[in-house]
């Protein structure tokens, strides 16, 4: 499953999938003491020693999840158009003209920003177009963000 | 409320209004009284004296409603206030008038009133003028429009030619011929069987199935309802459509913001050769609720049954006589897609993409490329394993849009490209200038409008402004 964008698409920070992979190993590590403690205070430590270890393979099944998916996410800012490609088991593409952005939008939850990280959407006046670029260092962010909106006014066209 | 009041060309209301307000209010309000008192079982107790005082305060509500609001117009705004404690003074700029409806509730029907719908460009929903005398509210429509286009205020409003008219027929059939009915029809031939096999199980279901009849009963008459006597008429400022059995619309479609249009063909229309025309609008979803019948719809009936050719001929009308040649999905589809693989088909030439998607309902939907928000490349695991993927090309709206379903990756990869770039083409066409061959809307010439319609070889005398058309030679 080689998801890898060619090479003058612009891949992600690596630092989201630091932080997906951290977010992991915390959410697993959590799980899997939870389970084990519980279990184990019932009474059967085979139980609690299974529990710790499905929580341990799905969290290495999610942990390769996350590495595909983050291969698989990149954009490619064209003289026209954004293209935004993304998604391992059902694999999309977007194609979205700068004329057609109504607005551009910058997120950062918690976690995002602990890790000094931005999202930013693309929104059209069609529900369905889906441009959606995680995991930007707020100045690439912030830079992307600029330049779309700039390029959005140059060649804005009506409904 | 002032002497000056009649000076400052200030109008109210029609006395009656507050009648039929109170009226709409009213029926559930009595409904509601009567059934609880029914439940009750006792008449006169404290229960009916809260309906009673409910439907008096609505009575005083109403009056003061009427004594507060007023409206005036001055040629170039018109003016509405209303409101008792919370003053509240609309302007509507003439110029910026999107389009005027008149519309007919029942019980305004009955006393002569009509309630005047105006939609301003940036506004969220339409402004209200319930009620006035019908012939008012025709009068005040036809000099909003013709202020909004330059004409002096006593020229008539522009004629419209009638293109079709659905048959009363023809309309009954086709929502006999619905899903609804079908599923009202099953409903009644298993309880049929169900009381030839046991009386009492059939008694105790028929109990909770009376609660769907009515449910399918009352569809069936909100249909009959909205779209009797469905008439289509061309007039200069876009497509006239009038409606209605107790409760008449007529509301005018702007030609230039029609982003898509669809022909639905269900199962059982098809025997007939019928089928239904819609269009999509660009407006703010979940705000427009002037479409009639759904919450926020933007999508409107151009042609609720009708036989293919009269559906042609209006998509002609609407988007231009563009018939790409389609071309049918790969024979791996087949696997993807075993049922609707049947109709599966998509085209595109360099301004209009059309995809047919359904088997039960089969859906043919037209996409004028300039209209294109963004182009999609979707593949699924299934898709993959069979070299399919799936284009799709957005248009505004919620879900709005033509689905190159199922089509060959090689073909596929290439399509988006063109699609892109073609949307691109169109668009640039719009704001740049006509060719020859290609009839469409494009920048006036003469810049007094916002756009001038040009048939492919020479301009023409119709021109729109935010959607509201006019005839200006240039």
């Amino acid at each position: 499953m080689d998801g890898a964008p060619p090479p003058q698409w612009t891949a992600l920070s690596p630092t989201l999938l630091t932080m997906r992979r951290t977010e992991i190993a915390v959410v697993g590590a959590l799980l899997a003491a939870g389970a084990g403690v519980a279990l184990g205070w019932v009474g059967s430590p085979v139980a609690a020693a299974a529990a710790v270890g499905a929580v341990a393979l799905g969290s290495a099944a999610v942990w390769w999840f996350v590495r595909n998916r983050f291969r698989a996410w990149g954009y490619f800012e064209r003289d026209e158009d954004l293209e935004v490609r993304r998604g391992v088991m059902v694999q999309r593409l977007s194609v979205v003209p700068y004329g057609r952005m109504q607005f551009v939008e910058i997120t950062a939850g918690p976690v995002e920003r602990l890790f000094g990280l931005a999202t930013i959407k693309l929104h059209t006046a069609a529900a369905g177009s889906d441009a959606r670029i995680p995991g930007l260092d707020p100045d690439e962010a912030a830079r992307l963000r600029d330049r779309l909106a700039a390029l959005g006014e140059a060649k804005a066209a009506g409904l | 409320m002032t002497a000056g009041d009649a000076d400052a060309g200030w109008h109210h209301l029609h006395p009656l209004s507050p009648v039929v307000r109170l009226g709409r209010g009213l029926v559930p309000l009595v409904v509601l009284g009567a059934l609880s008192s029914v439940r009750g079982g006792h008449a006169g107790g404290p229960q009916d004296l809260i309906w009673i005082a409910l439907a008096g305060l609505g009575v005083v509500v109403g009056v003061i409603h009427w004594l507060v609001t007023r409206w005036a117009f001055d040629g170039a705004t018109l003016r509405i206030e209303t409101g008792l404690v919370r003053r509240d003074s609309q302007q509507l700029p003439v110029a910026r008038i999107q389009a005027v409806d008149v519309v007919q509730p029942f019980g305004a029907r009955v006393l002569g009133l009509a309630e005047l719908r105006i939609r301003v460009a940036g506004a969220k929903s339409a402004h209200h003028l319930s009620y006035l005398a019908e012939p008012a509210a025709t009068d005040l429509r036809a000099r909003l429009l013709a202020t909004h286009h330059g004409l002096d205020q006593s020229v008539p409003a522009p004629d419209e030619h009638p293109v079709e008219v659905v048959p009363t027929g023809r309309l009954l059939g086709s929502v006999l011929l619905s899903a609804t009915t079908m599923g009202a029809l099953v409903f009644v031939v298993a309880l049929a069987v169900l009381s030839a096999v046991s009386t009492t199980a059939a008694a105790a279901v028929a109990g909770s199935l009376f609660v769907y009849l009515i449910g399918f009963g009352q569809g069936i008459w909100r249909r009959c309802n909205e779209q009797y006597g469905f008439t289509v008429a061309m007039a200069p400022d876009g497509i006239r459509v009038r409606r209605g059995l107790l409760s008449t619309v007529a509301e005018t479609i702007p030609v230039r913001r029609v982003q898509a249009v669809r022909q639905i063909e269900p199962l059982l229309w098809r025997a007939f050769g019928w089928c239904r025309l819609e269009v999509d609008l660009a407006g703010v979803p979940g705000h427009d609720r002037s479409g009639g019948g759904g919450r926020g719809r933007v999508t409107k009936a151009l042609l609720p049954v009708g036989p293919r050719e009269s559906a042609t001929t209006l998509r002609r009308v609407v988007i231009g006589a563009v018939e790409p040649a389609v071309a049918g999905a790969p024979r791996g589809a087949r696997l993807k897609a075993p049922l609707s693989y049947h109709f599966l088909a998509a085209g595109h030439d360099r301004t209009m993409a059309v995809a047919v998607t359904g088997r039960v309902q089969k859906v043919t939907c037209w996409v004028p490329l300039e209209k294109a928000q963004s182009v999609r490349r979707v593949q699924g695991p299934v898709q993959r394993a069979l070299h399919l993927a799936t284009v799709h090309v957005d248009v505004a709206g919620k879900r709005a849009g033509a689905s190159f379903r199922d089509r060959a990756v090689d073909e596929v990869d290439h399509l988006v490209e063109e699609l892109a770039s073609l949307s691109r083409g169109a668009r640039r066409r719009l704001s740049v200038g006509p060719e020859p061959g290609t009839p469409g809307w494009f920048a006036d010439p003469a810049r007094r409008h916002q756009v001038r319609y040009w048939d492919s070889a020479r301009w023409t005398d119709h021109v729109a402004d935010d959607g509201v058309g006019a005839v200006d030679p240039l």
